[in-house]
């Protein structure tokens, strides 16, 4: 067990030097939900301005490992996390990292779309209105650029002032994705994000997705295998709280070392 | 089959029993209902006239109106409303949002829930003895912080429930753009809570309407106009309450008209408040 940990760490490094530098990094990182372990020892470097997924079967701990990384489970008490998470090599989970203007710089989506009660233009201006001082044509032009790298604009542009309740599903998790980038954050985070949605709005965010990883960052959380494979360049496969594997996309695909890599994405077990 | 014949139709004489006797629950107690309010409103109606909007309540045995109880009772309510709101919601929210699932939070529950159901005359006699005793007379001030006791509790638990109705994935959505949570609260969930908190709010105002005891020790009654906090007020329920165990005619009729009147701003405001929840998934 010891041996294949070390085997992992070593993989984990290779795909970390042998992709761009490394935006965020995770050492040892172990993580509790009161006295139950969730993560156990999670060693692995996320790529930067490359799409890195994780997979696994439920409960295995991947959604956890997601939250740790804008540090969003800190709001609940009886949650910690230790070890290191780096981002530029500075550790986020260190007590005096600002936690507010790392979520500035590290957005998150989550399953289910959440716009905010308000209108439309509001939704994707809030986020922006508190980290900067914007002028009106300027907030106008950024509300636009947020919509339009969320394939969005077409959609809303006539529509800026109506509820951001009143748009369907997809549409309403593209405004959540405006929402996030709106920000210009280094880091995304996308938990589930087409879990609740038809097919044709989950093709809509797969696409958005592969246009944007040139400006972001990004980690999704996937149930879908097939979704993994088509729009990441990496992939981890988690189980028990556990890093069983993280290569290339299709490295993982084609050929994982692990035998329960190969049967969770064979589909034997998961 | 014959012993499971017999079973069906137990079953069914008991359901007819049954079916009736809750039948006849619920004509009694609309018959009751409908009785009270249709008094209240052939009685009020016949008694409604301009003057009750335009003279004071007038001496034994002549004519007038109720300007001066329908005035006092709506600054004591608004004085109420200013006083009771900010704190209740700022409570609720300490309840569901700072400590939510905290022993503070429940005892705080369960003492507001105390508060929510004790007799409106306790409330009149702590104030009579926090206030009245104290300035050493009736006063206005007295009956609408009478009043607010009796609006906070409800204001706490519907701002406190209508929080945390909001779903969790809301306040991390919001918290992970970077907003501190005081921001979070005031921007985001008082907004998707706010038709909740509103009508909460709402309704305790007509609760308030119509309270009696409250104000019999505290603002007690004016007979004159009177737009001075810190003096006796004439208000619409002890105006009733006085005129209606009087031997005068007109006072009698008085006091229809005033209970019509309160009757039918209640039931505005319920149907107000209604409106207003059903209103809410529209933004």
């Amino acid at each position: 067990m010891r041996g294949e940990t070390q085997t992992t760490a070593e993989r984990t490094n290779c795909a970390a030097e042998s992709a761009s530098a490394g935006k965020l990094a995770l050492d040892n990182v172990n993580f509790y939900y009161g006295d139950t372990q969730a993560l156990k020892d999670v060693s692995l470097v996320f790529p930067e301005r490359e799409v890195s997924a994780l997979i696994g079967p439920s409960g295995c701990g991947k959604s956890t490992l997601l939250r740790i990384l804008n540090k969003i489970y800190a709001i609940y008490p009886h949650q910690r996390a230790t070890g290191a998470v780096l981002l530029d090599g500075q550790n986020i989970l260190a007590d005096n990292y600002p936690t507010n203007a790392l979520r500035a710089r590290v957005g998150m989506v989550f399953q289910k779309p959440v716009p905010f009660p308000m209108s439309i233009y509001e939704n994707v201006a809030y986020g922006v209105r508190h980290h900067e001082k914007l002028r009106k044509s300027e907030m106008d032009a950024r509300v636009e650029e947020a919509l339009i790298q969320s394939a969005l604009w077409d959609e809303v542009k006539d529509k800026l002032s109506s509820s951001g309740l009143s748009l369907s599903g997809g549409q309403q998790q593209r405004l959540c994705i405006a929402r996030a980038v709106a920000l210009r954050p280094e880091v995304l985070l996308l938990d589930e994000p087409t879990s609740a949605l038809d097919p044709i709005s989950t093709a809509k965010i797969e696409e958005l997705i592969s246009q944007i990883k040139t400006k972001f960052t990004i980690v999704i959380v996937t149930h879908n295998m097939q979704q993994a494979s088509r729009i990441s360049d990496n992939t981890a496969f988690m189980y028990l709280g556990q890093l069983i594997e993280y290569d290339k996309t299709a490295t993982m695909f084609q050929n994982p070392t692990q035998k329960q890599t190969e049967d969770y994405i064979t589909g034997r077990y998961g | 089959m014959n012993t499971n014949g017999s079973i069906y139709r137990r079953r069914q004489i008991r359901s007819i029993g049954a079916l009736t006797l809750a039948t006849l629950a619920t004509a009694v107690g609309l018959f009751l209902l409908v009785w009270i309010l249709g008094s209240t409103f052939i009685n009020g109606l016949a008694a409604i006239s301009p003057r009750l909007f335009t003279q004071m309540t007038p001496p034994p045995g002549s004519d007038g109106g109720l300007l001066n109880a329908f005035f006092g009772s709506f600054l004591m309510v608004m004085l109420a409303t200013v006083i009771g709101t900010p704190i209740g919601i700022a409570a609720g929210t300490f309840l569901a949002e700072y400590n939510r699932n905290g022993k503070l939070s429940a005892v705080i529950r369960f003492v507001n829930d105390i508060l929510l159901s004790a007799p409106s005359i306790i409330i009149g006699l702590f104030v009579y003895e926090l206030v009245v005793r104290q300035t050493g007379h009736f006063s206005g001030y007295a009956g609408g912080i009478a009043l607010s006791f009796i609006l906070l509790p409800v204001v706490v638990r519907t701002t406190d429930e209508m929080l945390r109705l909001v779903p969790d994935v809301m306040r991390e959505a919001a918290l992970s753009l970077g907003i501190p949570r005081w921001k979070m609260i005031t921007d985001v969930l008082y907004k998707a809570a706010r038709a909740g908190i509103l009508t909460g709010v709402l309704l305790a105002i007509a609760r308030i309407s119509g309270e009696t005891a409250p104000l019999l020790f505290t603002a007690l009654n004016n007979q004159y106009w009177s737009a001075d906090l810190s003096q006796p007020m004439a208000n619409v329920p002890v105006v009733i309450f006085q005129y209606a165990m009087s031997p005068y005619d007109q006072w009698h009729t008085l006091a229809w008209a005033g209970a019509f009147i309160m009757t039918f701003f209640i039931l505005l405001l319920s149907v107000v408040s209604r409106l207003v929840l059903n209103k809410r998934k529209s933004f």
